[in-house]
């Protein structure tokens, strides 16, 4: 152990204050019983009841988990297709190709990403709602699902779905009985962060999205340009809240599963 | 001999189960398996011997169908297996690194093939209780692979594969995590297994001594081909090169150049007139006029020593019979065989007498394999033909075997095994002793190179 020093001491308080004060400002003034943003007036919860009778909140609140379930699903199941593909198929000619287009979307700049998606809708004459926002959650978040259920393959060991396969299994009944069980905190926390990413998505949403479907950012977004209410304050903290326990949820999923099922799997195989 | 010999091999009507022909392996340049042909019959118990990474397990994942061969073909029951997927082949396999299902309780390993086959669950749970009670793993059922020691999960592995009852078991390597006695015992249950149902099984092993015992066959491999296929006594006794000699047992290689031994000229007499043509006898050798005189020392023995017996040595000798399994009595050890070779291995030093040597080889180099149980040590020079000198440098001591390690003057070390009647304290040879390491002119084989 390195011993205390007030430099480190100082260079941490200051790099979490720096990550962190805005948003403990945020939550700090969802408690505000005052009807003004900036002043204090003491604690309530008076405004996380407003939230919650506020019909416009609720309906923004549920498409966006709709969007948000039904396109990290979809996004788990093509995801999980690819990145078995990738680390199963041998080499093939544009192998390279094909898994660097799999990650090139993680480095797009998502207006570029939500244009051409907007681009592509209008061109297939498709019309904008929850559909699209679905389509466009399920296109970028399935290069996530891939990267973090590839990651996972590749330390998967092959002859254990070759015995499947000795013992009677369908290549496919390989894959359901064996690989996915054995691979499923990976998808689990591939799902989960799926989920998380189409849950805040401002960008691509509000360029894919037509007037029927509202997610809570655009939401909020629009909400904000006319003044911050303390109303906004306790939906964002029951946002952070969400997408906290998610993150943390699919951390703690990955590491704590994969960790015990990377051991079993290595017992398992090599002799002691 | 018996007659109930198990040989489907020397059967010119008898059908293979596995046909190998012509199979090259390549991966990328890497060449695993090379030009491989080989016939693997119904029943057999086939033992793939060699060093590691010369291509055992390619030659059985191809088998069992999870590798394609580059070139040539595979046939099982005379039906090319080109297209024909693993999982639907009638082909267990137990995998060198197990691969047990480690989501799943040892039970469901063991379960997993047979519940694929959609047998009811009674008949499941029968004969799985049926594979751990074999196995002894029937306090571990409810355990996952995690939970049991490396040994144990060896036998889960072999379970499994045996559960299904296939026609055609591949083994590699399934026993080498076991202590000794449970491998005996496994051995057992496998040759009994193999008995009881008639499955054919081909097996890797590293331990020689499990080949010995369970093998029909033995096939020595070496960087993608098998260098020779036989039964474990034969390739014990006869290896066909000097790496199959190497590689199987121990053994003593004396290098020499041949010369050939002259020939008998008469027909085989009263000695012993009810032998009947020894397989392993030296085919006699073509008379030379200018063959080799007869071993000097070998007369001066006969004429001076065993007259008595033998009656002096006739101007023309007589071949004897080759060697029998049974130790002849010194008696008749002591007259020298004729024919063979002479094997001269050392300046300064008589050759070598092997009467069972190819007079062929007459001028070649040679190299003389002799297992370290075959020779004998002693103090003072030893009446027979072939006595080296040396000196002890070394002694091994193995509890029932000793092994004497000697350095011939002038020649190789060799190694000379002896079983220990005495108590070690009592031993009479040790270190720096001068020793005599004698044998006898049949116990060696000459080889080629
Ligand atoms: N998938 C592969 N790609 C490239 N080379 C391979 C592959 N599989 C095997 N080899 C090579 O082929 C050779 C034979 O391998 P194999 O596994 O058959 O050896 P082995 O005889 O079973 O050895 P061991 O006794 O150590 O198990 C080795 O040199 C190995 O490196
Ligand atoms: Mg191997």
């Amino acid at each position: 152990m390195t011993r205390f020093s007030w430099f480190n001491a100082t260079a941490l308080t200051l790099g979490f204050a720096f990550l962190y004060l805005p948003m403990i400002i945020l939550v700090v003034y969802s408690f505000n019983a005052s009807q003004l943003v900036t002043v204090w007036a003491g604690f309530s919860t008076r405004w996380y009841g407003e939230v919650l009778r506020n019909e416009e909140f609720l309906n923004a609140a549920w498409v966006t988990l709709k969007v948000a379930v039904i396109s990290s699903s979809i996004a788990t199941v093509l995801g999980t297709m690819a990145a078995y593909v990738l680390v199963r198929a041998g080499r093939f000619s544009g192998r390279t190709l094909f898994s660097g287009m799999i990650y090139a979307p993680l480095v797009m700049p998502e207006v570029i990403t939500g244009l051409s998606l907007l681009l592509l809708f209008i061109g297939i004459g498709l019309d904008r709602g929850v559909l699209t926002i679905v389509l466009a959650h399920t296109t970028f978040s399935m290069c996530y699902v891939s990267v973090v259920v590839s990651s996972r393959l590749i330390s998967f060991d092959q002859s254990l779905e070759e015995a499947a396969l000795d013992l009677g299994c369908s290549p496919f009944e390989a894959f359901r009985l064996v690989t996915l069980p054995i691979i499923a905190p990976a998808v689990i926390s591939g799902w989960l962060l799926a989920f998380t990413l189409s849950l805040d998505d401002l960008v691509i949403a509000s360029f894919t999205t037509g007037p029927s479907a509202t997610t809570l950012p655009i939401k909020i977004f629009s909400a904000v340009r006319l003044g911050v209410s303390p109303e906004i304050n306790a939906l964002s903290t029951i946002m952070i809240a969400i997408v906290t326990v998610g993150v943390i949820t699919a951390s703690l999923v990955t590491k704590q599963a994969a960790v015990r099922q990377a051991r079993d799997e290595q017992l398992a195989e090599r002799p002691l | 001999m018996a007659q109930t010999v198990f040989a489907p091999w020397d059967d010119p009507n008898e059908k293979p189960l596995i046909q190998f022909k012509n199979v090259t392996k390549r991966f990328g340049e890497f060449i695993a398996i090379d030009d491989l042909t080989q016939d693997i019959y119904s029943k057999e118990f086939f033992a793939l011997l060699g060093p590691s990474g010369c291509g055992k397990t390619t030659m059985m994942r191809i088998l069992a169908g999870f590798e394609t061969p580059t070139e040539g073909q595979i046939l099982i029951s005379g039906q090319d297996m080109s297209h024909v997927p693993p999982n639907k082949r009638a082909v267990n396999m137990m995998f060198q690194s197990y691969a047990l299902f480690p989501h799943l309780s040892v039970w469901d390993n063991i379960a997993f093939g047979l519940k694929r086959e959609g047998k009811d669950k009674d008949t499941i749970a029968a004969r799985v209780e049926e594979m751990l009670r074999l196995t002894r793993l029937d306090r571990f059922a409810k355990r996952k692979p995690h939970q049991i020691s490396g040994g144990q999960r060896q036998r889960v592995a072999l379970a499994r594969s045996l559960a299904k009852a296939p026609k055609l078991l591949l083994l590699d390597e399934p026993l080498g995590a076991l202590d000794k006695k449970l491998r005996q015992d496994t051995q057992f249950e496998l040759m009994d297994i193999q008995e009881k149902t008639g499955t054919t099984f081909v097996i890797v092993t590293h331990d020689q001594e499990e080949a010995m015992t369970v093998a029909s066959r033995v096939a020595v491999m070496d960087e993608g081909k098998i260098v020779q296929v036989a039964t474990p006594d034969e390739i014990y006794e006869a290896p066909n090169s000097i790496y199959v000699a190497d590689f199987i047992g121990d053994v003593n290689l004396i290098e020499g150049r041949a010369e050939a031994r002259m020939s008998p000229a008469t027909p085989r007499d009263q000695i012993e007139p009810t032998t009947t043509p020894d397989p392993e006898g030296a085919p006699p050798p073509p008379a030379k006029p200018d063959a080799p005189q007869p071993n000097a020392y070998g007369e001066w023995l006969q004429n001076t020593l065993l007259f008595p017996f033998l009656g002096k040595r006739a101007p023309n000798p007589k071949e004897l019979p080759a060697p029998s399994e049974t130790k002849p009595t010194p008696a008749l050890q002591s007259p020298v065989k004729t024919g063979g070779i002479a094997l001269h291995w050392a300046d300064g030093h008589p050759p070598i007498v092997v009467a069972n040597g190819d007079p062929q080889l007459a001028g070649a180099a040679v190299t003389l394999a002799l297992r370290p149980e075959k020779l004998n040590i002693a103090k003072n020079k030893p009446d027979t033909p072939n006595a080296l000198p040396g000196t002890v440098i070394d002694i091994g001591y193995l509890g029932n075997l000793s092994t004497y390690h000697v350095q011939l003057d002038n020649g190789p070390m060799v190694k000379v095994q002896v079983t220990n009647v005495r108590r070690i304290a009592r031993r009479d040879i040790t270190w720096e002793d001068a020793v005599w390491v004698s044998f006898s002119e049949t116990s060696g084989v000459v080889l080629k190179g």
